[in-house]
């Protein structure tokens, strides 16, 4: 596709933003460190204080990149949703991922009581958490990759993905109506989604997830472009509709699933991002979206975490309702001020 | 003869078109037999629901043939990839672009796809074919506009010079005059007369407009309830082929204007 105007201007401001703020919010929490300290971290002299180069080396650095491939990946996987789907209202969760993610840690966290005792306890670490979303919203990655492969219809494809996120969500209830309050007490935690607590393990994994999803994100690009034009002319032109729906599928699973069982369900950018970059950026070529989309979830992320440490205070609100209370007044400004949505 | 044999772009022999489920076949329409040259325009008419899509549809490889066969340029169409077939074939749909928020430019940039490399990038050549199909469209004023921005006729437009940009030997479109006013449907059929002679580009296009495909179309391809007849527009008028496209009763044809008729 060809590119009209290279939008360094919308680029250069991005990246500017994105540094100051992922130093912002380096630098503010429970404790605030002084940006000059932060420096003196990072350039190996050392921060003043032997607290701060622990707080910023193992805690508030994980979690900034944990924010920003959380936030990118999922905007990222909102775009492709969007242009698969043809529809502006598609995102990440829309297949039922993260239903399928918060089923495996609900079966997890609630029915640990049924094994009970010593395996009960040995069931419930930091780890187990990941696995059973990873598991959950692989298997219902798997039951849509089936469907598309057997249904042509895309719209098809997407109410499948919302009635597998019912089913789930009803197995949900079913388990938390059957349980006691304090399972349920943690699992409603884990619902709320959390960026902290994150080994350089762990970022490390999702870091890899992240850049697998990402290359075949790209790598779909120019198929992504064709099908904005509609399946049967993308079709004329030689695109296999099949092939390509489940790398798109694949990569957006690989996204959304590992970002989900890393910080929990994050509601909400993956839908708003894309269009939010599409009032600044009037391209619909996904080689120049896809890094605006990336650079604007993960600044996204970042000013939401930055909120939910609430500055100056010992307290930290749930990330997932800080997403939404910024997100969906974004999304009905942009609405009421340019009365379409398009994708 | 053999000259003109050899010119032969897009031909069907005993081809059936129509749906196959489980059950069996629905034939729609049967025994089609045509053959287009290089650089001719034809028509093809007929009743609403007589099978003009579907025949459409398999002639570019959409959907299978029932029966019969269909080739291009003298090779059997089911031995084409999709990728090949791209490069021989190109579409205009009723359809309009998925996305509303497309650029005139990215859109015809779109057709240019079967040329590019995986990230799509344009070299002189494509660069060349893009603004070839912006001038002989005559869109070029409304390259940075979006497609929701503009009008049916300028939409028709868009839609063939993105075939156009294809750059391949034949060009298929799908009622390209649906929804145009009287001077719009005029303006595309002339259009597309002139690429067809310019290029030598193969046009076939299905259309409701009979009285004008008449005057413009070098062969017509006429489907009527239980045949199907090919030939020159007056050739088909002399034989009286298009008396059988609708019921007599409420339309007549008349031979002498070229018109159909209200029957009082």
């Amino acid at each position: 596709m060809q590119i009209s105007q290279t939008y360094r201007l919308q680029f250069a401001v991005l990246f500017l933003v994105l540094i100051v703020t992922f130093l912002v919010n380096l630098s503010v929490g429970s404790v605030s460190i002084p940006i000059k300290e932060i420096f003196s971290a990072f350039t190996g002299k050392g921060a003043s204080k032997e607290t701060w180069q622990y707080i910023l080396m193992d805690y508030r650095l994980p979690k900034a990149i944990t924010a920003m491939l959380a936030g990118g990946g999922l905007a990222i996987s909102g775009l492709l949703m969007q242009t698969l789907f043809r529809n502006p209202l598609a995102g990440p969760f829309v297949l039922g991922l993260s239903s399928g993610a918060s089923l495996g840690v609900a079966i997890l966290i609630l029915g640990a009581s049924t094994f009970g005792g010593f395996f009960g306890t040995l069931l419930l670490s930091q780890w187990s958490l990941v696995i059973a979303s990873s598991l959950g919203s692989f298997l219902v990655l798997l039951a849509v990759l089936a469907v598309t492969f057997r249904i042509k219809d895309t719209m098809a494809i997407l109410i499948i993905g919302l009635m597998f996120g019912s089913v789930t969500t009803a197995v949900v209830s079913v388990l938390s109506y059957f349980s006691n309050a304090e399972q349920l007490q943690q699992y409603i935690f884990w619902s709320f989604g959390s960026l902290g607590n994150q080994s350089w393990q762990g970022v490390l994994i999702l870091g890899i997830c992240f850049f697998m999803g990402l290359a075949l994100s790209v790598f779909s690009s120019k198929s992504l472009n064709s099908l904005l034009l509609g399946e049967n002319y993308a079709k004329s032109m030689g695109l296999h509709i099949k092939k390509t729906t489940f790398i798109i599928i694949l990569a957006t699973s690989i996204l959304a699933g590992s970002i989900t069982a890393f910080v929990g369900p994050i509601a909400f950018v993956g839908l708003a991002v894309p269009h939010l970059v599409r009032q600044f950026y009037t391209t619909s070529n996904h080689l120049v979206l896809m890094p605006a989309v990336l650079l604007c979830g993960s600044l996204l992320m970042l000013i939401c975490d930055t909120v939910a440490q609430l500055p100056f205070s010992e307290f930290t609100l749930p990330i997932n309702a800080i997403t939404s209370l910024i997100g969906a007044p974004v999304v009905i400004w942009l609405l009421v001020r340019k009365r379409k949505l398009f994708f | 003869m053999a000259s003109e044999e050899k010119n032969i772009i897009l031909e069907t022999r005993n081809l059936s078109v129509g749906y196959s489920n489980k059950k069996g076949n629905s034939v729609i329409a049967h025994e089609i037999n045509f053959s287009i040259a290089k650089g001719e325009l034809a028509g093809l008419v007929g009743a609403n629901g007589i099978g003009k899509s579907t025949l459409l549809r398999t002639l570019t490889g959409m959907q299978n043939a029932l029966n019969g066969e269909v080739f291009l340029n003298g090779k059997n169409l089911s031995e084409y990839s999709s990728f090949q077939l791209a490069t021989q074939l190109s579409v205009v749909l009723t359809e309009a672009p998925a996305s509303k928020n497309l650029s005139v430019l990215e859109m015809i940039t779109l057709g240019r796809q079967p040329y590019t490399n995986w990230i799509g990038s344009l070299s002189k050549e494509d660069k060349k074919a893009i603004n070839f199909a912006l001038e002989a469209t005559e869109t070029t004023t409304l390259a940075h506009r979006k497609c929701f921005e503009l009008s049916d006729g300028q939409m028709q437009r868009v839609a063939i010079a993105r075939a156009l940009a294809q750059d391949t030997p034949i060009i298929i479109l799908d009622e390209p005059t649906t929804h145009l006013d009287i001077y719009h449907r005029a303006y595309v059929l002339k259009l597309l007369k002139k690429l067809a002679s310019e290029t030598q580009k193969t046009i076939f296009f299905s259309t409701h407009e009979i009285d004008l495909a008449i005057q413009l179309t070098d062969k017509m391809l006429v489907m009527a309830k239980d045949e199907t007849y090919f030939g020159e527009p007056c050739k088909l008028i002399e034989a009286g082929k298009f008396d059988a496209l609708f019921p007599k009763e409420t339309i007549d044809f008349d031979g002498k204007t070229g018109r159909f008729v209200i029957k009082s």
